[in-house]
């Protein structure tokens, strides 16, 4: 039997998911990072960016995260996202548009427009799009 | 006793009051339902940061952040949740009376108190008692977005990590269930750790990138989300005791319909009694 360990992804709004993983990919502020069962406790900090869980019976599943927390314990997986949703959830025309937008907001950077705001923006829909195009490429 | 015309406009006036009360019970009620939902939701997190948060005062790290030292208190903080509406019976009086005892019980020992306030009742309270109000936050609505809680919050905790208070609480209505909302007082900072964690064993966590911008930015997020999950808890309880309170209301309404009604017909009676007698009088005399 596969090694698993429980884990929980919750956002401020919702619980996201709930079960037994065998490992969890996502994108740390450091970069990307695998977790499996008997991972060190850990704490970092996420990036905007897709999650990905394999569970045990070999299914997999893809989740956008917008930023967020990890926590790992020595039996549990925690992510605590600001904003999370699944990934089939999600809208690649928005999330194109979103990023069309933000980079337009970008070039013609003006004293009025918020640098960083715009910055964090662009950073989240490409992350999407990321995640839609990981999505994509397990289906075919 | 009043005439049967004044009892008659003084029945229908009831009337109305009671048909508008009966009404905003109906409101809150389908009101609250949509609250306790929304409640529900967001718990998850709220438990889940917490537990991360008391692992993390349990944890012997090698950093230690101010929000983790206990320090001796010279000014406490108080976020204070109350409601923006009134009609909700006494449930922003049982939570500002708890505030104010916790409150006074510091003052005794010489500490004052801040304030911040979200809600309109709260405001209206502490400019009454006199209370040092530093940050304000009105009108949330139904659905306060965690956006509308992170300014104030961020004035109390700049307020901490400048060491011009040295203990943050987060007062609101915990809601147990439709009868039952809880005044809570919950202290958020210094943390404070589990009494006794599960497991009983201890272990540091690896930090990435390090310790320092990691646990700032989430114990700033803790804070956030206890304070949010207030919030969002003191809406279903708004709700709640506004539906009880109308309920009461309306049956109060329906009483004193019942016995003017009473009254009236007891007039009435009266009246006809009287012209009868008059009419028997005036044959006999004839």
């Amino acid at each position: 039997m596969a090694n698993t360990v429980q884990c929980d992804i919750v956002s401020a709004q919702e619980s996201i998911f709930s079960g037994e993983v065998e490992m969890l990919t996502a994108t740390a502020s450091n970069g990307e990072l695998g977790v499996m069962a008997g991972h060190t406790p850990m704490l970092t900090g996420l990036a905007p960016g897709p999650v990905n869980i394999r569970m045990a019976d070999g299914k997999e599943e893809v989740f956008f995260v917008s930023g967020g927390y990890l926590e790992v314990q020595p039996k549990k997986i925690s992510i605590l996202a600001d904003t999370a949703e699944r990934a089939h959830d999600m809208d690649e025309a928005a999330a194109e548009r979103a990023r069309q937008e933000a980079e337009r907001e970008l070039a013609n950077r003006s004293s009025e427009v918020d640098y960083s705001h715009a910055a964090a923006r662009l950073a989240e829909a490409a992350a999407q799009l990321r995640t839609l195009e990981k999505l994509r490429r397990k289906k075919r | 006793m009043a005439s049967g015309k004044e009892i008659r406009t003084q029945i229908s006036s009831i009337q109305n009051t009671q048909k508008i009360t009966n009404a905003m019970e109906m409101v809150a009620a389908s009101k609250m339902r949509k609250a306790q939902e929304r409640m529900e939701l967001t718990r998850p997190y709220a438990n889940k940061i917490r537990d991360v948060i008391g692992y993390l005062a349990e944890a012997d790290s090698d950093y230690r952040h101010p929000f983790m030292e206990a320090r001796e208190a010279n000014r406490v903080g108080y976020i204070v949740v109350s409601t923006d509406r009134g009609l909700c019976g006494g449930l922003n009086n049982n939570l500002f009376k708890t505030m104010l005892q916790d409150s006074r019980g510091w003052n005794d020992k010489g500490v004052p108190s801040d304030f911040c306030t979200l809600g309109q009742k709260a405001s209206v309270f502490l400019n009454v008692v006199g209370g040092n109000i530093v940050a304000s936050e009105t009108q949330l609505g139904d659905r306060p977005s965690a956006e509308q809680v992170i300014g104030s919050v961020k004035v109390m905790l700049d307020a901490y990590r400048d060491g011009s208070i040295d203990r943050l609480y987060v007062v609101y209505n915990r809601f147990v269930n439709t009868m039952t909302q809880t005044p809570t007082i919950e202290q958020l900072l210094p943390l404070q750790a589990e009494a006794e964690p599960e497991g009983k064993y201890r272990w540091d966590y690896l930090y990435e990138p390090d310790p320092r911008t990691l646990l700032d930015g989430l114990l700033t997020r803790y804070v956030e989300s206890q304070v949010y999950q207030g919030v969002v808890e003191n809406i279903a309880c708004e709700q709640a005791a506004r539906m009880i309170a109308m309920k009461s209301a309306t049956d109060n309404a329906g009483e004193i319909i019942d016995d003017l009604k009473t009254e009236y017909n007891k007039a009435r009676q009266a009246n006809i009694t009287q012209e009868i007698s008059e009419i028997v009088s005036g044959a006999a005399a004839v």
